[in-house]
């Protein structure tokens, strides 16, 4: 049976006194790819700032790996891309080896130095986004699509159990955004790896998801592909706060 | 001057120290830069001309401090002052950039405050301000080695964390990197270099010499390594050329030292414009 990756337990979040977040339910597992998709303002940040680890736990549970989150330990199991990644400092003077280096920290211990070993897996983690060949280049000097992969390579060197994204491909012209899903889905496919995705663009990467969370403020919604290929046009423009209209696997391949 | 250095200890004392402060300063000023933390070292260093000032007035007045040097209430205020930088930052979460208005007006203010109680500006006084070559005694010399063990300890054991940290910090956090303990260790020790720094560079000057050379080694590094090699190496040269001008036009070195950085900078900033120009005609 897959093991449990995260487990979210009723969890509500409050700023400013606005709820934004309302008794949320999501259970990822092993080699699950999900995507997490609602409009701007829905709490999708939140609530992947909360699984991180990067705002408090106001009300109800996260567990990682069945251990809540306050105990988290392995955090070399998760690989996290941010929303923000490609709007670093582009002047910063790092290489791109030095930048995926830099994902083995959470691996280190403290006042441990970096060894051989790890060139050898900062290599892999590169060439499994095909950018090996970008290791001594400026990251600064990579097109955006080619620092999102280096990010991604940055959190895959400590081969994690999964991977979090936080709308990754803001930034990227669509032929970089189709060959980063694909990229996506291949680490899914071939190396196991679970993928939480926060994104927009709702019908190219529902295509590819496993499954599906459609959040504003409470979670409408969250199971299966073909559960969600089911949902109503309707329905689904009404949470979504706006019409929505998808284009479904069978019409999209038509 | 090969001569004068090997018969006054004084010399020998200046020399030692500014090759030292040449490494630290640049090694230091190259995580200060890429974190945009630039003007907080501009901030610490009149919070060090409160307590230099203080010092030199209370010296006046209270026999302790009459044999205290005073570059020690000097690094003592700079590090208070790195702290309640911090404490600001966390009060001022959305302006965090107020904290250094803050704390450099609070210095000057002090500084002012003590400097006018002395009855003005003195030889000593000018000499912190401004750096001088003579004045670097074992005591001094003594505390700006300590103080370059400590911050190559800190870098040395630290390395990974504060790359990680300066290149994305939300990262860093989500990685484990304890940047709440680690913040507040690494003004610490900004204001430890500022201390150590003074005495050479003078308290004005300080910052110049954390940011003009990397400021030129950022222009022609890839790597974060190279950035730091080429800081360093240009903050050699500076301290080197500035001492000697110092020595022969007997001046204040940190003039010099920073007169120095600048020229480096011109001239990297020329030589990548014109390696751009022709490059660009070559079609690249």
């Amino acid at each position: 049976m897959a093991r449990t990756l995260i487990n979210i337990r009723n969890v509500s979040y409050r700023y400013h006194d606005v709820d934004v977040l309302k008794n949320i339910d999501l259970m990822v597992k092993e080699g699950e790819f999900w995507a997490l998709i609602g409009p701007n303002g829905s709490g999708k940040s939140t609530l992947i700032k909360l699984l991180l680890g990067l705002l408090p736990v106001q009300k109800g549970e996260i567990e990682w790996f069945g251990e809540p989150i306050q105990q988290l330990k392995n955090r070399d199991q998760i690989g996290y891309v941010s929303q923000k990644s490609n709007a670093f400092n582009s002047s910063f003077p790092a290489t791109v080896f030095e930048v995926v280096r830099s994902g083995l920290v959470s691996q280190k211990g403290l006042f441990s130095r970096f060894t051989k070993a790890d060139e050898v897996k900062v290599h892999e983690a590169l060439q499994l986004v095909q950018m090996d060949q970008f290791a001594g280049r400026s990251i600064g000097q990579l097109s955006g699509g080619q620092q999102q992969r280096a990010f991604i390579a940055r959190a895959l060197v400590s081969k994690p159990s999964i991977l979090i994204m936080d709308e990754p491909t803001v930034g990227i012209d669509q032929q970089n955004v189709e060959k980063f899903y694909e990229l996506l889905h291949r680490l899914n496919e071939q190396q196991g790896i679970a993928i939480l995705l926060v994104t927009h663009e709702i019908d190219l990467v529902t295509s590819l998801a496993s499954h599906v969370a459609c959040l504003n403020q409470t979670m409408h919604f969250h199971g299966g592909q073909q559960q969600y290929e089911q949902l109503d046009d309707e329905q689904y423009s009404k949470w979504y706060g706006h019409p929505v209209r998808r284009v479904h696997q069978k019409e999209g391949a038509e | 001057m090969i001569e004068a250095l090997l018969n006054y200890q004084f010399l020998q004392n200046a020399v030692w120290a500014g090759l030292i402060i040449g490494i630290i300063a640049p090694l230091l000023g190259l995580f200060i830069v890429v974190r945009r933390l630039a003007l907080i070292a501009d901030a610490l260093s009149h919070v060090a001309l409160a307590g230099i000032a203080g010092s030199l007035y209370l010296s006046q007045q209270v026999a302790f401090f009459a044999t205290l040097n005073p570059i020690f209430l000097g690094i003592g205020t700079a590090v208070g002052g790195s702290l309640l930088i911090e404490r600001l930052r966390k009060t001022y979460k959305d302006f965090e950039e107020l904290a250094i208005p803050i704390i450099l007006s609070a210095g000057i203010g002090f500084g002012a405050i003590f400097i006018s109680l002395a009855k003005g500006f003195s030889t000593d006084l000018v000499g912190y301000l401004f750096g001088s070559v003579s004045a670097v005694g074992r005591v001094d010399l003594y505390v700006i080695i300590g103080i370059a063990i400590v911050v190559i300890l800190f870098i040395g054991l630290f390395y990974k964390e504060l790359f990680t940290l300066s290149f994305d910090s939300e990262y860093a956090l989500v990685a484990g990197v304890k940047g709440r303990y680690l913040q507040p260790l690494f003004m610490i020790i900004v204001a430890l270099v500022i201390g150590a720094s003074m005495r050479i560079v003078g308290i004005l000057l300080v910052s110049s010499l954390m940011t003009i050379p990397v400021a030129a080694a950022i222009q022609l590094a890839k790597s974060f390594k190279g950035a730091l090699g080429l800081s360093i190496l240009f903050g050699e040269i500076a301290v080197i050329v500035g001492l000697i001008a110092a020595f022969y036009l007997d001046i204040a070195p940190g003039g010099t030292i920073v007169v120095c950085s600048i020229f480096l900078l011109v001239c990297v900033l020329l030589w990548k414009k014109v390696n751009g120009m022709m490059r660009s005609r070559e079609g690249y």
